[in-house]
């Protein structure tokens, strides 16, 4: 018995050290990449560590808390179009509104949630849903203060980090960051209980666990991180615009979580980088891409519903708890 | 004072009337859903696309049939009957070999139903807008007691009531809808009794859609024909299903007044916002009937 559990250790321990190499070659290449690549290249791949984010921070509540969060975008609007207001409108300084951006986010996460997390389910997407639309049509309608659909241009950002280069590595830190902030928040305790809600919410709250403070929680933590994103999104493009926070932006950015594999952790970052690279290298030839996402989508959910990163690491994980389970024997 | 009082109320009820028109085809169109989603339990965000896939069908139907009044009355029959055959080739192909996957799946399908869609429609259509006049006995309105209403809207306000009284037959008289209600509660039991419930649901799927198609054609005439179109409507569908209840077409007929008449009220008292009244009017009941107003068939 101690012998099987002892090499189940020894494997595990090997695995973390394979997870901590895999991580700091990937830092490398990141930090590297600008001194390789031609500068769209660089532009494209700060692109799709945004996105990446926004994709992993929904992943946080739809893969891990199992809830349906439909209308995810209006949390990664809120904090682009709060960075850009204090920027322009308020004149604030740089560093207060990269603070005060996600914060405005995680609020307007806590009122939704607080609203939503009464129901479940369907009725929990839909209300969300709503609720997003409403902050879409005021942002939209709202010409004198957000720009209506025009957005906002022009915002003014020192040259260090609005350059190309300079965005980008802004962005990776950030999101490199990030990333380990929300894997440790998916492997905390709180993580763990979020996804015993996931799995069954019935036996959850039989042990004591309140369902609904802790789908708060998640919702807050989701929509900070994605307020960073929104952030990030705004450093890139220079601009935000009142489509950033429709709902088939939300939609979209689910296909990502399902294309990479919503149960994994790097998935949504994946099929972010799919997505992303799709659209902007198949504009070149076509101006179909709502039929090639359409069709892709259909084809993933037919035979793929797991996602790709799912698909590779579900066989190697349930080996694992199977050498667990003969472990505990 | 006086004369500003009378003002108010007359337009307050012209409003209202304006208001109960377009409520016509919020009805219909979230009716449809309604059934779908009671029915199937598929949360059909391709709605809105066939929507506007009947809007644009009226236009070229109507075209193609002379721009006559019995042209488009002919559209308001033949454009919804082909967005249900669509819709049937697309419920046997596709949606019957996923009824028993969870809601998130069903609609991220059918949000790629209308990423589809919606590229067809700029394949067969172009980028553009188009636009399509009323025949000549709709156009102009009648006025009584000082108020004006569009010829055009009195007669929505007419075919609203006979759908909502057809679809009261085929779900309470009709035997597939006698078996659809059944097959909503308990899908396996409708099964056991030797009942055919994938052909059920194909019919219902085309029923519902059917009603989209009859929603968009009915506004071809009042609205520019655009793609995007369907962005809007299918947000407020969903949202007066889920205020009136899940499946509940009474439900959906209750929410869609709602909508609609704080929509248009609300133009009275805060134009620039109008569109925030119906949201907060869906918000306050869902806090205080997180299930909808009626009873749903979840």
């Amino acid at each position: 018995m101690s012998e099987a559990s002892s090499s189940l250790a020894y494997r595990l321990r090997s695995l973390r050290r394979l997870e901590t190499f895999a991580c700091l070659a990937a830092v490398i290449v990141l930090l590297l990449l600008p001194f390789v690549l031609p500068d769209f290249y660089v532009y494209f791949a700060a692109l799709v560590l945004v996105t990446g984010l926004f994709a992993t921070s929904l992943n946080l509540v739809l893969g891990y808390g199992g809830m349906y969060q439909f209308h995810h975008a209006v949390f990664y609007g809120a904090g682009a179009y709060a960075f850009a207001l204090m920027l322009t409108k308020a004149h604030a300084p740089l560093w207060l509104a990269c603070l005060c951006a996600p914060l405005v986010s995680a609020v307007l996460g806590f009122l939704i949630g607080a609203i939503c997390v009464r129901l479940s389910k369907l009725y929990f997407g839909m209300l969300q849903l709503s609720l997003g639309s409403l902050v879409w049509a005021i942002v939209y309608r709202w010409y004198s203060f957000t720009g209506g659909d025009n957005g906002i241009n022009e915002i003014p950002l020192p040259n260090a980090i609005s350059s190309t280069t300079g965005a980008y590595y802004l962005t990776a830190v950030v999101v490199v960051v990030c990333l380990f902030l929300m894997y440790r928040i998916v492997n905390s305790p709180f993580g763990k209980i979020f996804q015993a809600i996931r799995d069954n919410p019935q036996r959850s709250e039989a042990i004591g666990v309140n369902i609904r403070l802790h789908q708060l929680k998640g919702e807050v933590i989701a929509a900070f991180f994605a307020g960073i994103a929104g952030v990030l999104y705004v450093v890139v493009e220079g601009t935000v615009v009142p489509d950033m926070l429709f709902w088939t932006v939300s939609l979209e950015v689910m296909v990502m979580c399902l294309l990479g594999g919503w149960y994994t952790f790097l998935g949504p970052l994946l099929g972010a980088a799919v997505i992303v690279g799709l659209r902007t290298f198949t504009g070149a030839y076509t101006e179909h891409w709502s039929l090639i996402l359409g069709i892709i989508l259909m084809a993933l959910i037919l035979w793929l519903p797991e996602g790709v990163l799912g698909l590779i690491v579900k066989p190697a994980n349930s080996k694992m708890e199977l050498s667990a389970e003969t472990g505990r024997k | 004072m006086h004369l500003a009082v009378q003002l108010t109320l007359a337009s307050l009820s012209q409003q209202v009337l304006v208001g109960l028109a377009e409520t016509t085809t919020l009805f219909i169109v979230s009716s449809g859903l309604s059934l779908v989603l009671g029915v199937l339990r598929i949360p059909n965000i391709s709605h809105g696309a066939l929507y506007m896939l009947g809007a644009f069908l009226a236009y070229s139907i109507t075209r193609m049939l002379g721009g006559t009044a019995a042209g488009f009355f002919a559209s308001l029959l033949l454009a919804p009957l082909a967005v249900a055959f669509i819709s049937l080739v697309v419920e046997r192909f596709l949606l019957s070999r996923l009824y028993e996957r969870d809601h998130l799946m069903l609609l991220l399908f059918t949000f790629a139903l209308a990423l589809v869609f919606n590229d067809v429609v700029n394949i067969v259509w172009g980028a553009g807008y188009r636009s399509m006049q009323l025949p000549s006995m709709f156009q102009g309105s009648f006025s009584f007691s000082g108020l004006f209403l569009p010829r055009y809207s009195l007669f929505l306000l007419c075919v609203g009531p006979l759908v909502a009284i057809g679809l009261w037959f085929l779900i309470n008289r009709t035997k597939i809808g006698k078996i659809s209600r059944a097959a909503a509660v308990h899908r396996e039991m409708v099964g056991a009794v030797g009942i055919n419930v994938s052909w059920v649901f194909a019919a219902v799927f085309m029923i519902g859609c059917f009603l989209a198609g009859l929603g968009g054609s009915l506004v071809a005439p009042t609205q520019s024909i655009t793609q995007g179109m369907d962005a809007s409507i299918i947000i407020e569908a969903f949202l007066i299903v889920i205020m009136g209840g899940l499946g509940n077409v009474w439900g959906a007929l209750l929410g869609s007044l709602i909508f609609g008449l704080t929509d248009s009220l609300g133009v009275l008292i805060w134009p620039q916002f109008s569109i925030v009244f119906p949201y907060a009017a869906v918000i306050v009941v869902l806090l205080l009937r997180p299930a909808g107003l009626l009873r749903s068939t979840w």
